[in-house]
């Protein structure tokens, strides 16, 4: 875990002053309603369609376990007692007061967090793996990275009042669990034949109303140059950016507009400008950063265990089927990265109450070393569990009702706030997750249907990332009413790609039938061992459309 | 017609409330007035090249090529239009300005300038800041103290944090090898 020194804390607690004296400013009349609003929703804040919503930064999805009790706390005393965690691993809180949220501030100040940058058109929340710094298939650790890419774009003077948001997405894992290419830039890290660090970067990646893949503006960046690059970056897009449509100002329409040899070469030319100054990277630089993400002092586990963890593996099929759906591999053998599943019937995705956050904290200090990841799927990660407990830490989950051996199912869903709460959605999302959820319920159904991605979004905008799921859901408005329109064929990692609408959209009721008879045509054409978008992209979207309006 | 009276509007130069002598004229066509310095649009000052009296402001999408860059080195002052708050293209004008071009003379931000853009607008090399009208003074001399360090370098700071940290972490460990 990165540690603040006294120059981040300073920095985050003027950051509280400041946004203190603006709310103060703002109560007073001597800041507009229409002036607060870039300046309160750089600190997280947003007006949402019932109360004011706080959006709280967790860098690259990483929490200590003292941060998440925080967190628990902050919902308990400031808000209705539970917390949503968002496609962009951050925890929203939905109700708190707008005259409280500097004290909220400065709470979170007090254990090393803050809510800056979550909003606003300026460099937002970069996200990364889940699994960082413990999986097999790593290169690069990415989280050291993340964290210069996160001081360098915290305050960035000039960067403030971009043509629109921008996200940054990092990998350094053979498997993409970042979705690099969906984003505004998408860095991947790898390693030259001399084992230094190089940098792969895509620029003009995004979902949103007019969802594109990124475009690869460079293969071969050498580490040192990662901030001078994408500084030279982001200026050419705060310059050429398009600023009299909102709809067409993120950087993948600039990209597409100019055309990627074209973009390449602008950014190219003011990069030969920065290039080798003062933000070039050093080795000292990188080594003091990584010297933040160390591997924890973990506990040698003997053969015997791993052998016994693999024999109840065998006796128990409850365990087992925990294991194989929520259990991911980890690169020191004996240990394990454990997902939590924050989607259960009766509950909104990726909700905790803070009573689950408490006691998902004290699972974290008792079982993976005080560390705790969120998912971009909506769930949390414990990454380093030794497998001679992992028995205990089931039953323990069980308990808590996070256990659901769904993850990477259909039930395993992402889904925004949607209607429920968020001003911009066009419709409810919670409710047809939760309808879904209830209509297919049969686990072995679930596990025969095998991985499948199925995403919500409750508008346009996205956040539920419903093009890339391999069912796409979104709640569209149709003349007062809510719709919803069905993609199909989505798809994150490596060989991410964007759903195709399958027709006219449907009411609210008919979308579990309608997901009924996608499943039926899927069941009926897979070949042996075929998942849903292997079959998909097999046979394209004819025979589901077929099905599904006969 | 100029677009305001100039004394009307909150002024800061180098960090402390100021006196602006010059009047802003929007208006391409607008007659000049006979005695006072005046800040007129790029093209106009362009075209009457010379005079220390006048002064160039630039719109928020002027591209800033090596030869307008050249041109500009000889104006007195260069003003920066924000003809809306939320439009930031001018924080990359005024760095170039700077830290490409090596213009020392007076940068200003004009238009719709608010207290809580002044920290970020001097650390991108705005020294004066014609504040909109109903702006505090107050308020926004007390916005340029928002922070007491920066991640990044700018026109300000010449070094990112991180190297101040390594330069930190030789000296606390010079003693010790004393």
């Amino acid at each position: 875990m990165y540690r603040y020194d006294t120059h981040d804390q300073t920095l985050v607690n003027e950051r509280v002053a400041q946004f203190r004296d603006q709310m103060n400013r703002y109560l007073a009349g001597r800041i507009s309603d229409e002036e607060f609003l870039p300046l309160r929703v750089q600190n997280g804040l947003y007006v949402q369609r019932y109360a004011p919503m706080l959006r709280i930064a967790i860098p690259y999805g990483m929490l200590a376990s003292y941060q998440l009790r925080k967190l628990g706390d902050l919902a308990r005393d400031y808000d209705r007692g539970y917390g949503h965690f968002t496609t962009r691993t951050n925890l929203q809180l939905n109700w708190p007061k707008l005259e409280t949220v500097p004290d909220m501030l400065a709470e979170l100040a007090s254990v090393q967090m803050h809510a800056i940058q979550t909003s606003g058109n300026d460099i937002r929340n970069t996200s990364t793996d889940q699994f960082a710094g413990i999986s097999e298939d790593e290169e690069v650790d990415p989280r050291p990275w993340c964290e210069l890419i996160r001081q360098w774009s915290t305050f960035h003077p000039e960067f403030t009042y971009l043509p629109r948001k921008f996200k940054i997405a990092v990998t350094g894992a053979a498997e993409d669990r970042a979705a690099i290419q969906v984003h505004d830039v998408g860095l991947r890290l790898w390693r030259d034949d001399k084992g230094e660090v190089r940098v792969k970067v895509l620029a003009g990646g995004g979902l949103g109303r007019t969802p594109m893949i990124g475009e690869v503006v460079r293969d071969d960046l050498p580490w040192q140059h990662l901030l001078t690059y994408l500084e030279a970056l982001v200026r050419v897009y705060n310059q050429f950016g398009r600023r009299d449509n909102k709809f067409k100002a993120r950087i993948k329409i600039l990209v597409k507009a100019l055309g990627v040899e074209e973009f390449r070469r602008r950014v190219d030319a003011e990069w030969a400008h920065l290039k080798d100054g003062p933000q070039t990277l050093t080795r000292e630089a990188v080594e003091a950063m990584q010297s933040h993400f160390i591997d924890p002092e973990r506990r040698a586990i003997g053969e015997e265990a791993i052998a016994q963890f693999e024999r109840l593996r065998g006796e128990n099929r409850a365990f087992a089927r925990f294991v194989t759906n929520n259990v991911h591999g980890h690169k020191v053998p004996g240990y394990k990265a454990v997902t939590l599943s924050l989607k259960r019937k009766g509950h909104s995705p990726g909700d905790l109450t803070w009573e689950q956050m408490h006691q998902v904290a004290d699972l974290a200090d008792e079982f993976s070393y005080g560390e705790i990841r969120v998912t971009h799927e909506q769930n949390l990660v414990l990454a380093d569990v030794a497998v001679d407990r992992l028995e205990e830490l089931w039953h323990r989950l069980e308990e808590l009702g996070l256990a659901n051996p769904t993850v990477g199912t259909l039930a395993d869903l992402i889904c925004c706030p949607g209607g429920d709460y968020c001003a911009l959605a066009n419709a409810k999302s919670i409710p047809v997750a939760q309808a879904i959820q209830e209509r297919f319920e049969d686990i072995d159904y679930l596990y025969d249907l095998g991985p499948l991605d199925l995403n919500i979004s409750g508008c346009m905008n996205a956040c539920g990332h419903h093009h890339v799921g391999h069912i796409g859901i979104l709640g569209v408005d149709k003349k007062g009413e809510e719709w919803y329109q069905i993609s199909l064929g989505g798809a994150q990692g490596n060989d991410s790609s964007l759903g195709k609408i399958l027709g006219p959209s449907f009411d609210r009721e008919s979308v579990p039938d309608v997901i009924d008879k996608v499943l039926q045509v899927y069941v009926g054409e897979r070949a042996e061992g075929e998942t849903f978008i292997e079959t998909y992209r097999r046979i394209g979207l004819k025979p589901f459309k077929e099905r599904v309006y006969a | 017609m100029p677009d305001q009276n100039a004394t009307q509007r909150p002024f800061i130069r180098d960090g402390k409330p100021a006196e602006d002598r010059w009047l802003l004229i929007r208006d391409a066509e607008a007659e000049l007035p006979a005695s006072t310095p005046a800040i007129v649009p790029l093209a106009r000052w362009q075209a009457l090249e010379g005079s220390a009296e006048l002064a160039p402001w630039l719109a928020s999408d002027t591209e800033l090529t090596p030869e307008l860059a050249e041109q500009l080195a000889a104006a007195p002052l260069i003003a920066i239009d924000f003809p809306r708050f939320t439009d930031g293209r001018g924080y990359s004008l005024a760095r170039l300005l700077r830290e490409r071009y090596g213009f020392d003379g007076e940068i200003r931000a004009i238009g719709d300038v608010l207290v809580d853009q002044a920290f970020f607008l001097t650390r991108c090399g705005f020294n004066a800041l014609s504040l909109r009208e109903d702006q505090w003074l107050e308020d926004a001399l007390h916005a340029l103290n928002a922070f007491s360090r920066a991640y990044q370098p700018a026109v300000d700071v010449s070094e990112p944090l991180f190297r101040q940290r390594m330069r930190e972490a030789v000296k606390r460990a010079e003693p010790a090898l004393a």
